[in-house]
């Protein structure tokens, strides 16, 4: 279980966020650019501070202001799908997924095999040897999914992880990202502007005004919030 | 109805033929100042090519083939080619040693006195180089404020070849510095960032996800230190003085034998020409892969 209470003063406004995400739900967290959803995101992840307030999970605290306490990202065992993927563009599609698993010191003979299975299941296995600039948008999805999920992670974190590809894969990548997601049973925060996401891959969803939770309810619920028909338009 | 139509067709075919006139009148002083333009373009294009490469014709005409081979053999000529090499690439690994942290460190953190300490770095670049090596001088000189202290150990750095490499060093170090930080700022935050998250730590992440991105980049701004460091000579005269075998680079070899030997000169510029063309070449070719990869 995820356990959220974080302050932070942003340029424009303050960010405040008080929220749980149990294993296995799927958070969707809504609203306009700016608002400090990603912001959100790094600071669970460790890549920012916050302020003030307290992270844990499972138990462990991650941030803890009053404790003094705030584990590095790279101790924090959270696998983080950047907007972009970033996948490195210097290694292969078998390296990008391999990176979590060699900063672990874990032996190669292992990794192979584990790097394998998880390429073969991600649909990536012919493709292996390809550089990570050079393969298309679906196939960098999944591979910066499976380079996140190879390390087992305790929490899921995605940021627009459909954005970048054309609606037609959108309605693919959907479905297979939330059977992906239904079987790491961990719980997962993502981020987007589309309310489609938010009905096929939710359980929960927060609609996020200047770093408040404006509304806290069950996926279902989103349509009733009158976010419109264009989910990336002004509201 | 049908006769207003007709009559407005007809009113439009002649305002349309009037406008194609009025092009055509326009279009032949438009057309000939194009051409005087490109002509004038061309003509200033070879004027300042011929400028920069006369000289260089001059230097190949001047100094036929058998005789830049038998002056490669002089001893001046030899010793200047062999310290030049040797102290440039000392040089070069110094300052991409403490170079490459510097740049980084100034790509992606802000500090207090990081303007400050950001036009320090650059100053060499404006600075006049016999300026670079009074200023040398008077720091690490047998006289000066820190080599007054080295003196007393029995440490003397002016006029010796660590002082030709100190002076190297000064002189070259802004164009890798700036080439570097450059590159490093390229390198998305994102990369970072997800590396940590992978399990790396700082300087994990430093050597197997940003340095392989920026790569490239600090390979060209090591070439362009390697080069300013061969063609270095004020600093270096003034600092490490000008003896043969010890201090005496090729450029201040070119300058010695130019009094006595011209072939020796000429033998010796002509290489360090060479070496500029390779560096160009270099430095081209990785600033191409670079642009490809992005």
């Amino acid at each position: 279980m995820l356990e959220i209470d974080i302050r932070k003063r942003l340029r424009d406004f303050d960010l405040a966020v008080k929220l749980i995400v149990a294993r296995g739900q799927t958070l969707m967290l809504v609203g306009d650019n700016g608002c400090g959803k990603t912001t959100l995101l790094n600071l669970v992840a460790g890549l920012d501070d916050p302020d003030a307030g307290r992270i844990a999970l499972d138990g462990r605290v991650l941030f803890d202001s009053e404790g003094g306490i705030n584990v590095p990202p790279e101790f924090r065992g959270i696998g983080y799908v950047f907007q972009s993927y970033a996948l490195f563009p210097h290694m292969t599609i078998y390296e990008n997924v391999a990176f979590g698993l060699r900063t672990r010191r874990m032996a190669a003979a292992e990794i192979k095999i584990l790097v394998k299975e998880n390429l073969q299941a991600a649909g990536l296995w012919e493709i292996r040897a390809a550089k990570a600039a050079n393969v298309s948008g679906g196939q960098k999805q999944r591979a910066a999914l499976a380079r996140a999920l190879i390390i087992e992670p305790r929490l899921l974190l995605l940021d627009e992880p459909l954005s970048a590809l054309d609606v037609r894969k959108q309605a693919t990548m959907r479905r297979e990202l939330r059977e992906t997601i239904r079987a790491c049973a961990v719980p997962c925060i993502i981020v987007t502007h589309d309310l489609r996401d938010v009905a096929s891959m939710g359980d929960q969803a927060c609609l996020l005004e200047q770093g408040k939770i404006a509304q806290h309810a069950g996926a279902e619920d989103v349509l009733s919030w009158g976010l419109g028909a264009d989910p990336d338009g002004d509201r | 109805m049908s006769q207003n139509r007709t009559c407005n067709q007809t009113e439009l075919i002649a305002e349309r033929e009037t406008v194609n006139r009025d092009h055509e009148f326009i279009g032949i002083p438009n057309r000939l100042a194009r051409v005087s333009l490109k002509a004038g373009v061309a003509v200033l294009l070879i004027i300042a090519m011929s400028f920069i490469a006369l000289p260089i014709i001059a230097l190949f005409l001047k100094s036929p083939l058998d005789t830049t081979l038998h002056s490669m053999r002089d001893p001046m000529a030899l010793d200047a080619l062999r310290l030049s090499l040797t102290t440039s690439a000392l040089t070069t690994t110094v300052v991409v040693i403490f170079g490459t942290p510097i740049a980084y460190v100034s790509a992606r953190f802000h500090y207090f006195g990081k303007e400050i300490a950001d036009s320090l770095i650059d100053l060499p670049v404006i600075m006049p180089p016999a300026v670079a090596g009074i200023a040398l001088l008077m720091a690490f000189g047998r006289m000066g404020i820190v080599g007054h202290y080295l003196n007393a150990f029995g440490f003397s750095v002016a006029f010796t070849t660590l002082a030709v490499i100190m002076a190297q060093v000064f002189v070259s170090s802004p164009f890798y510095i700036r080439q570097a930080r450059t590159s490093f700022e390229d390198v998305d935050i994102s990369f970072e960032n997800a590396a940590r998250t992978l399990g790396a730590g700082r300087v994990y992440t430093f050597f197997h996800v940003i340095l392989p991105i920026a790569m490239n980049g600090l390979i060209s701004g090591a070439i362009m230190a390697f080069a300013r460091s061969l063609g270095e000579f004020g600093a270096t005269i003034m600092f490490a003085g000008n003896f043969q075998g010890r201090t005496q680079t090729m450029p201040l070899a070119i300058y010695t034998a130019m009094q006595g030997d011209l072939d020796v000169s000429l033998c010796l510029s002509i290489i360090l020409v060479a070496i500029s063309f390779m560096v160009i070449i270099l430095v081209r070719t990785m600033t191409r892969k670079v642009t490809r990869r992005c």
